[in-house]
């Protein structure tokens, strides 16, 4: 248990990574760009992967009518995710704490990660309903109006993972450095669950039985 | 009679020549073999970039053209010396002062020795100097943005020809005059040259840092024309060589008057101490006046200063710091060995190379072994400082350059050919024809301690056939020899625009990567720049009228103006607001006495506009900036001097 425990104190601080690393990115190349756009999305804003990225793909976007894209301030978002990491990080820390003392069991290494997991999955549909947003609301005065085939207007909703052709640019939208420290943080704990559970006697009331005779 | 049997033997060269040329067909294919593996030599495939940077002079242009080595791609004229309506250099407001001269705005030079700055001998790629000959100007060119930085205008000398070399470590760039004059000028007779006319040769130093340039002193050297030069380097370091002609001091049908010495000088300056001397408070400060240009990178800028004197120095007045080297038969080019030990002067009327040693001159000079004198400048005698001769069986040699492997290669221009030679044992090595009459030749690094000896680039006076045919007008031409081999071999060839005289490459590598991409908007300082479009305006000061305008894709903020009248004097401040790598915008205005503009991301430029009717009259962006370039233009109502339509600018309404 102790062993589990350690790794469900390390697991959580990888999520640290978020502050430092962004989540997501999102690359634009074209054939006038042979280095392409990018665009890095941490949790608390969007940074350009390059200096002036953000203003020229804010640029390239006026013409089809797609908004500039958000300051920290304009999104809700960006204020909340970095609270909500932190609380979680500190949570997690403290469950693998009491873990450690053994006060509490291996069933809580698993509530947290389930509730994490409950939170990636809603920051994700969040996300994806910006981009949504972002790609098809767009300014009824756009310089380029264009439409699908069949005669529906073209929305520039950016991939949610994995690449896409959008008119002249090829898009690539991919977890980030941020993205893989909270996989493998989670997957610690994860991991801390499994060897919790394994080292455990048949029943809980055993364990306790065991350390009381400690 | 001797020069006879060189021309008969020289013939006699390029006859085997053409036959080996010819019998190669015979010999199984393996012409056709040798072709296509130059063919891929020179070969730059779609997307790749090629391996050097070769910047030549444009001579009369007045500019340098960047081509890529091996391919003799054309990348990009710098405007130095001449105006330059492509970006508005020299017809732009912040641009027009680096033209400017003690005769007023000159707007053309003839562009004749680029040379990159250096470090411990070695290309450092910071910067690119370069002579004006015709009004005598060196300019400093940054190899960062490509663009001319600072123009500094030479006092007492006419035709700055033996210019613009730099010292080892770029503590100066030396000029020397080629048309000796009276100093300081004045009205006298002509043929009253001999004795009176001075040759003044000038040390410009170089700040490290900023490359700022300051006009430290002027050599005033007998009336002899100095023609070309090279510093010294490594042991050499210290030294400055010039070749000179017309030692005879002739005045008139100088062809002739000025080639009757069997040997001219080359003379060796040890500036290290007369730099010495001029800091000790030496020299005769002298009532002259030039002009000093500088661009500045972040006002996007340039300012003329008109300076007032000049500090001169009178070489007999520094005893042990210049002597004269007796060379055949009227010496033109000058060039060091990477050793700094061979100093080789080319007799242009001559066959041979003569090569003087510094290790020979010094002992000769401390030997005290004079061979008279001349305006009181000890000559040395020829044989104590001959290291050695070249017999080469060509005809008119001119300009030597380097390999990293102990050769020389010479260009001949009447016998059209470069020449491989031995240094140490001036043997001749190999021969390859040029197509015609060669000037200059260049290896990247060749005038340097460190030569990059993988292709050598000649530049040829004469194109006849080499291309087809344009008129009775038309570029020059260059070849591009292979010499990583025994035998150099001929690989490519293409045109090269005005007339190249000199040139100088650098491996790719070395510039490449610090080549900058666009100038930071937050760092443009320039008085009228706006640096977001909310603070576009237009003032009027009385007849003057100042367009603050902001550009981005794809339209002028403000690009609706009313209030101007006939007689307006109407400045556009035009600031570029893109921060995107190679999205110019240009501004052109119908009917307007100037150039466009053609303005980088960052960058502020100004175009002055005098309106002579009414109407409404438009302008518009000159560079097909993006899909809606077209759209990007506006409009200026012109109304009569006296109206009273009030001043108004708008976008969008």
């Amino acid at each position: 248990m102790k062993r589990a425990s350690i790794l469900m104190i390390i697991g959580p601080l990888f999520l640290l990574g978020l502050y430092f690393f962004p989540l997501w990115n999102i690359m634009l190349g074209a054939p006038q760009y042979p280095e392409p756009l990018g665009m890095d999305i941490y949790i608390d804003g969007i940074k350009g992967a390059n200096e002036f990225d953000i203003q020229n793909i804010d640029g390239l976007n006026h013409y089809i009518g797609m908004r500039k894209l958000p300051k920290p301030e304009e999104m809700w978002e960006f204020g909340t995710f970095p609270i909500v990491i932190g609380i979680m990080v500190g949570l997690g820390v403290l469950i693998g704490i009491l873990g450690f003392a053994g006060k509490i069991s291996y069933i809580w290494f698993l509530g947290w990660f389930v509730l994490m997991s409950i939170l990636g999955v809603m920051g994700m549909y969040d996300f994806n309903a910006w981009m949504v947003d972002y790609g098809t609301n767009l300014d009824p005065n756009a310089i380029m109006k264009l439409a699908n085939p069949d005669g529906t207007p073209m929305s520039y909703k950016p991939p949610l993972f994995g690449h896409a052709k959008m008119l002249n640019f090829d898009v690539t939208s991919l977890p980030a450095a941020g993205a893989w420290a909270m996989f493998i943080g989670m997957c610690l704990t994860l991991a801390a669950f499994y060897i919790g559970w394994k080292k455990a006697p048949k029943s809980d009331t055993s364990l306790t039985k065991k350390y009381a005779t400690q | 009679m001797k020069k006879y049997n060189y021309f008969i033997s020289a013939l006699m060269v390029s006859a085997l020549l053409l036959t080996s040329c010819g019998n190669q067909n015979g010999n199984g294919g393996s012409n056709s073999a040798l072709a296509s593996n130059n063919a891929e030599k020179v070969y730059v495939a779609p997307g790749e970039q090629d391996e050097f940077y070769a910047f030549m002079s444009g001579g009369y242009s007045g500019n340098i053209t960047v081509y890529g080595l091996p391919s003799g791609r054309l990348f990009k004229e710098i405007p130095v010396f001449s105006q330059f309506p492509t970006s508005g250099y020299g017809y732009s407001e912040e641009t027009k002062p680096m033209l400017n001269t003690s005769f007023g705005f000159v707007p053309w030079d003839d562009a004749h020795h680029p040379d990159i700055s250096q470090t411990n001998g070695e290309l450092d790629g910071r910067w690119i100097f370069i002579n004006g000959n015709n009004t005598p100007r060196i300019a400093r060119v940054s190899l960062s943005t490509f663009e001319t930085e600072e123009i500094i205008e030479l006092p007492n000398s006419a035709g700055n020809h033996s210019s613009s070399f730099i010292t080892e470590n770029t503590e100066y760039v030396v000029a020397g005059t080629r048309f000796s004059v009276p100093v300081p000028q004045r009205d006298m007779p002509i043929n009253e040259y001999k004795g009176n006319f001075k040759g003044a040769l000038s040390f410009i130093s170089i700040a490290p840092d900023t490359g700022r340039l300051n006009l430290d002193f002027q050599m005033m050297m007998p009336g002899f024309n100095y023609d070309l030069s090279h510093p010294g380097r490594g042991k050499s370091h210290g030294w400055f060589f010039f070749t000179t002609y017309n030692t005879e001091e002739a005045n008139s049908l100088m062809e002739v008057n000025s080639s009757q010495n069997d040997k001219d000088f080359i003379a060796a300056v040890n500036w290290k101490m007369i730099a010495e001397y001029v800091k000790n408070g030496g020299g005769t400060k002298m009532a002259t006046e030039y002009a000093h240009n500088v661009y500045d990178e972040h006002t996007h800028s340039a300012t003329s200063t008109m300076k007032k004197e000049v500090i001169t120095v009178d070489p007999t007045k520094v005893p042990g710091a210049v002597f004269f080297l007796p060379t055949p038969k009227s010496p033109h080019g000058c060039d060091v060995d990477p050793s700094g030990q061979y100093i080789i002067g080319n007799g242009k009327l001559s066959a041979d190379l003569t090569i003087h040693s510094f290790d020979k001159m010094i002992a000769a000079i401390e030997g005290k072994k004079f061979d008279g004198e001349a305006y009181g400048i000890p000559i040395l005698k020829f044989e104590d400082v001959l290291a050695g001769t070249v017999k080469s069986g060509g005809l008119g040699p001119l300009h030597t350059e380097f390999d990293d492997k102990g050769n020389a290669y010479t260009t001949f221009f009447i016998s059209s050919e470069v020449v491989k030679w031995k240094l140490g044992t001036w043997e001749v090595l190999d021969r390859q024809p040029t197509f015609y009459s060669v000037g200059h030749l260049m290896i990247p690094g060749g005038n340097s301690r460190k030569p990059f000896g993988k292709y050598v680039v000649a530049m040829n006076k004469i194109t006849k056939d080499r291309y087809l045919p344009t008129g009775p007008e038309m570029e020059h031409s260059a070849q591009l020899y292979d010499i990583s081999g025994d035998k150099m071999e001929l690989i490519y060839d293409f045109p090269t625009h005005g007339e190249p005289h000199y040139a100088a490459g650098i491996p790719a590598e070395l510039l490449a990567p610090k080549s900058k991409k666009i100038y930071r908007l937050d760092d443009n300082k320039h008085p009228f720049a706006v640096t977001s479009p909310d603070q576009a305006k237009v003032v009027r000061e009385g007849k003057e009228v100042h367009v603050y305008m902001s550009t981005i894709r794809s339209h002028f903020t403000p690009d609706n103006i009313e209030g101007i009248k006939v007689g307006d004097k109407v400045y556009f401040h035009i600031t570029n607001h893109e921060q995107d790598f190679d999205v110019p915008h240009g501004f052109a205005m119908i009917g307007q006495n100037t150039s466009e503009l053609l303005i980088m991301p960052g960058q502020t430029k100004t175009s002055l506009w005098e309106p002579k009717k009414v109407g409404v009259w438009p302008f518009y962006c000159t560079d097909f900036c993006s899909a809606l370039h077209q759209e990007m233009q506006g409009y200026v109502r012109v109304s009569p001097a006296d109206s009273d339509v009030p001043l108004t600018y708008t976008l969008g309404e």
